[in-house]
Parts: structure tokens; sequence; C-alpha cells
């Protein structure tokens, strides 16, 4: 033990550091105090209540959540069309961003420009992008049924049709792969040249370099998009409300615009707060799984840092 | 690629000078060059659909097979749809927004990520691990409690809601400087400290000058996130002359219904054009934001 002279310094500057770092970081956590921690708790407790906004909140118990289970039909079909629409589009952007960014990153002259083009549609604005694919989906006059008519291929009224509106708003967003695309892309370059030139040593061609070191050294990146596009995935709904309000016949009542509905147009805010925690819960869940499942195929190298 | 390896496969005993190097290279390159193309094509149709359709007549956008380049040009489409709806005040609305929501951005997150990248404080790295949760938490559980509390402090129907949690840091933005922020050698901090040098200088001094492509990054993704946020602006704005751009572009579908398809576009590209500017002028940053938000996490 230092005597107190020597040791009251020390404690001070240590003491310090804390102030000061708590000061800095005041704003964010007041900010995840009022914006995310009390909200995620009221949320959970007016789950279990009867609220419209103007009047008081009633206690129901567990009533919400029983009619959601039993008696809610809403419920059942906005779930499976999100269903629908993470399992399609989260997979496709998955492989397409990725073997687009394989092919991005050649040396070939031009490529920057390639690069560019791909890129640019996920910058554009959602609400802009949604309005140009309704022009560009509309069954008479529209582009793509124009093109599919010069390929001989009639097209379906798109966003018309209950079979073809979720198809269709999948398409939507494949536009903006670019996105993830470029993710990937960083990924790739990242890549150490040496590890490709050990595998040639090695006598590996470039199928099987693609498999030992790109896939391998890949998974961290695929593992992000993944998750990531999972966690937007199932939140999907500005393209869906713009495009066709859930429409036609529900095909496209995705769990963000039922909730929405509920709790923004019925106001009945205690049962949106159930079916949002119900979202809740459901994506922690599925997001816990695939963090766990990353054990046995994401690879990370050693000594990682950051 | 692959397929160059299917072909070797099958006949290329017989063609030896498909075996060399260089050749299976040249046609690696050119089948490559040709899926490229035909894909971008694909990406980049809609996008000059919209810019040729927002140009067209009503009778050259009806026209089948579809018109590419208008003639004439029909500019009217812009002042028309500016009458039809008043896109000048929202596109004022929406740049008051971003603005005012950017100076809190820049006031905020820096503080934040300085702290977290550089000062030792007891419970920082749980509370970095917080802060990432907080990136992945769906934005749905918090919704319909914020809204309240902004209904109860009288906030609806101003710009408030959109604006206000800006000053209290986006965990994105702070996570991205704090990264960049930590490529800074150790001693940078500690030299000043010996300086007598406070944190708010050293952040001040020497750290912010020298994240010049971090805060640019974090500019553009603000700047981005806040001309195309829809969610926001439906919930929280009912008056007309409140509206943002994205708004705007919503109601402009839910009234006209699907008539003039030229002023659709030509409202669709008011809102999309100054995206494709800055993004022409600040390219390399777009690019390097996504590099910076450090994959490996």
């Amino acid at each position: 033990m230092a005597s107190s002279t020597l040791s009251w310094p020390r404690l001070n500057q240590t003491q310090r550091r804390n102030i000061t770092g708590y000061l800095f970081i005041t704003p964010w956590l007041l900010g995840l105090l009022t914006f995310t921690l009390v909200p995620i708790a009221v949320v959970f407790v007016l789950g279990f209540t009867r609220y419209g906004v103007l009047d008081t909140p009633e206690w129901v118990g567990l009533r919400n959540y029983v009619r959601i289970f039993t008696d809610d039909r809403y419920f059942r079909i906005s779930l499976v069309n999100t269903l629908y629409y993470v399992a399609i589009s989260v997979p496709l952007h998955v492989i397409i961003g990725f073997l687009l960014a394989l092919g991005l990153n050649a040396k070939i002259r031009g490529i920057t420009i390639y690069r560019t083009l791909f890129y640019v549609p996920s910058i554009v604005p959602q609400v802009a992008g949604v309005l140009l694919f309704v022009w560009l989906f509309q069954p008479q006059i529209g582009l793509f049924n124009f093109l599919l008519d010069l390929v001989g291929v009639r097209g379906p009224n798109w966003l018309g049709r209950p079979e073809w509106a979720k198809p269709a708003i999948i398409i939507m967003s494949l536009w903006g792969v670019g996105g993830g695309m470029i993710i990937f892309l960083a990924g790739l370059q990242s890549i150490p040249e040496h590890l490709y030139e050990a595998a040639k040593i090695d006598g590996a061609n470039n199928w099987n370099q693609f498999w030992t070191v790109t896939v391998p050294m890949m998974t961290p990146t695929i593992f992000f998009n993944l998750v990531m596009g999972l966690i937007n995935s199932f939140q999907v709904f500005t393209t869906a409300y713009v495009a066709t309000n859930g429409g036609p016949m529900n095909s496209t009542l995705f769990y963000m615009l039922y909730l929405y509905t509920t709790g923004f147009q019925d106001f009945k805010m205690g049962y949106a707060s159930a079916l949002a925690w119900i979202l809740f819960f459901l994506v922690l869940v599925l997001t816990v799984l695939v963090f766990k499942s990353s054990a046995s195929w994401v690879y990370y190298e050693s000594g990682g840092e950051g | 690629m692959s397929t160059i390896t299917q072909v070797k496969r099958g006949i290329a005993p017989n063609i030896a000078w498909l075996r060399r190097q260089s050749v299976r290279r040249t046609l690696g390159k050119f089948s490559l060059y040709i899926v490229l193309a035909i894909a971008a094509a694909l990406f980049s149709i809609p996008l000059v659909w919209m810019l040729s359709t927002s140009l067209k007549t009503l009778y050259q956008q009806d026209a089948w097979p579809p018109v590419w380049i208008p003639n004439p040009l029909e500019w009217r489409n812009y002042p028309d749809a500016f009458g039809f709806l008043p896109l000048g005040r929202y596109t004022l609305n929406t740049l008051f927004i971003t603005a005012v929501t950017m100076v809190g951005t820049f006031i905020s997150c820096p503080l934040v990520a300085y702290a977290f990248a550089r000062i030792r404080f007891a419970g920082r790295e749980f509370l970095f691990m917080a802060l990432i949760a907080t990136i992945m938490l769906p934005q749905a559980v918090r919704l319909i409690p914020t809204y309240l509390m902004f209904d109860r402090l009288g906030w609806l129907n101003t710009y408030l809601p959109l604006i206000v949690p800006s000053f209290f840091g986006t965990p994105f933005f702070i996570f991205l400087l704090r990264q960049y922020f930590r490529t800074f050698p150790e001693d940078l901090a500690d030299a000043a400290r010996v300086d007598g040098l406070g944190e708010l200088g050293i952040l001040t001094r020497i750290f912010l000058p020298l994240a010049g492509p971090a805060l640019a990054v974090v500019a553009i993704f603000s700047f981005q996130s806040h001309w195309n946020d829809f969610f926001g602006p439906l919930i929280y704005l009912n008056r007309e002359q409140m509206r943002t751009l994205a708004l705007g572009l919503y109601y402009f579908k839910a009234f006209e219904g699907t008539t003039n398809w030229g002023q659709m576009m030509a409202a669709a590209s008011t809102m999309t054009i100054p995206v494709l500017i800055l993004f022409a002028l600040f390219q390399r940053h777009f690019i390097q934001g996504v590099a910076l938000t450090g994959i490996k996490g």
C-alpha cells in the first residue's frame, strides 16, 4: 500500500478520466435512455393495454396477444408475407451482391464505370425509386412489359395481381443491391494477395482458389450483409406502402404496414405495441440464431483487432 | 471464369492454344465484359427511363414501342410538377431538416466517438457493445413510445421529432468516427496531453482536422438518410405546407394516380438529381464510407 500522498494523484487521474469520458458520451447516453431504453420498456407495458391515444391506457392483460395469435387474420397474412419477402429477398441480395462484386473486382479496363453503374441505383431516394418502378411495371405501356414483349413473353400486371405483387416488390429492392455489393467489394479487396499466391504455389486453379481462399475470407462480410439484410427486410415498409399500400388483396401487406395501420390509422396503440414487441422478439431470436450459427461457418483471422 | 474451365475440360486436349494462359485470360476477360455489360444495362435502364420520361409529352409517354429520347424535349413537366404540388416549398423544408440534423450530428457524434476511441473510462467496453446493439435494433420497437412522447410534448406537426434526436448522436455515425479515430497513433493524444491540451482541445485541434475523410462520409450518409427519410415525416407531419420531398412525392402518386407519368418522373427526378450530383462530386467518399464501416466489426 502506497502512502496516501502518493496514491491520491493517481486515483484523481482515473477519476478525472472517468468524469471526462462520461461527460463526452452524455449526449448519447441521454439519447439511449430517452429514445431506446425507456421506449422498449414502455412498448412492453403498452402491449398489455387497450390504448387509443386520446383516452388513458386500460390494462387488458394478455388479451392483445391472445387475439393476435388466435383471432387476427391480418397478423397471419402480414407475417406470412413478410417471411416470404425475407426468405427470398435476403438470399438474393447476398448472392447477387456477391457475384457482382466478384465480377467487379477484376482488373479490367473501365471497371470503375461499371462499379458506378451498379452502385448508383442504390443511392436513388427510395420514394423516387418506387414511383419509377410503378411506371416501369405499368402493365400496358410500361417498359418492362415492352422488353419482355421483345423476347416474346407477355408480361403480367405486376402490381395489380396478388401473385405478382410480391415478386415485383422484391425486384424493386434488388435494384438497390449495389449497396451490399460495395461492401462485398471492399471485403474482396481486403483479402491479402499472398494467400492467393500461396494457393497457386500449391497448384490450386481459379476454382479451387475461390473455394479455399475467397469464400472463407469473405464469410465475415457475408455474415454482416446477412444480419443487416435480415433486420432491414423484416421491416420492409416504404416500397409496399407507396407502390401498392398493401394490396392487391393484401398480398403486400407486410408486418410493418399492418403495424402502421393499426397504430397510426386505427389508433390502437396498445395492440400495435404488442405487434411491435412480437416483431422485436422475432428479429432478436433470428439474429441470435444467425450469430450462434456463425461459429461454425464464419472464419475469423486470428489476432482479431477492433 | 468457370465457363473457361468447363471449355478446357471438354475440348482443351485437342486445342493446345486454349491452354495457354494468355489466351485463356483474354477469353475470360471478354466473357466477363459481356456479362457485366448486359447486367449494367439492366441496372441503368430504370434511371435513364426516369429522366427520359420526365421530358416527354403525354403523347410520347403512351407511345408503343416506347420512345427512348424524347423529341421535342418537354421541359414543361418540371414547372408543371412544381405547380401541381408546392415541390419548391417541400425542397426547402427537406433542406432545412437535412441541414439542422447535420449540425446536430457534428456536435454530438465526434464527442462520443472520441471518448469511445481515446478516453479510457470505466465501463467503456460494455457501453460500446450497447452502442453496437442499438445499431442493429429494429426501429419498429421504439416507434410507438417515441411517437407518444413527442405527442405529449406537443411536437407533432413540428420538425422537432425529426431534428432533435440527431443532437443526441447517431449510433452508426459514432461507430464510424470511432473506428477512424482508432487508426490514429496512440501517442498522438498522449503527446498532446503532455503538452497540457485538454481532451476537448485534442478532439477539436488535432483529431477533427485529421478526420476529414471520415467526417465527409458522415456528412454524406447523414444528408442521404434525412433527404430520403419517408417514415418519420409520414407519422410526424400532417400539415400540407410542412411536407418533405419524400412525402410530397408520395402524395403526388396518391392524388395524381397514374395519369401523367412525365410530371411524376419530373418530380422523382427533382428528388434524385441532387443526390446524383452529390455522388458525382464526392464519389470517393461514398465508396470509402463503406470500407470504413469496418466489416470486421
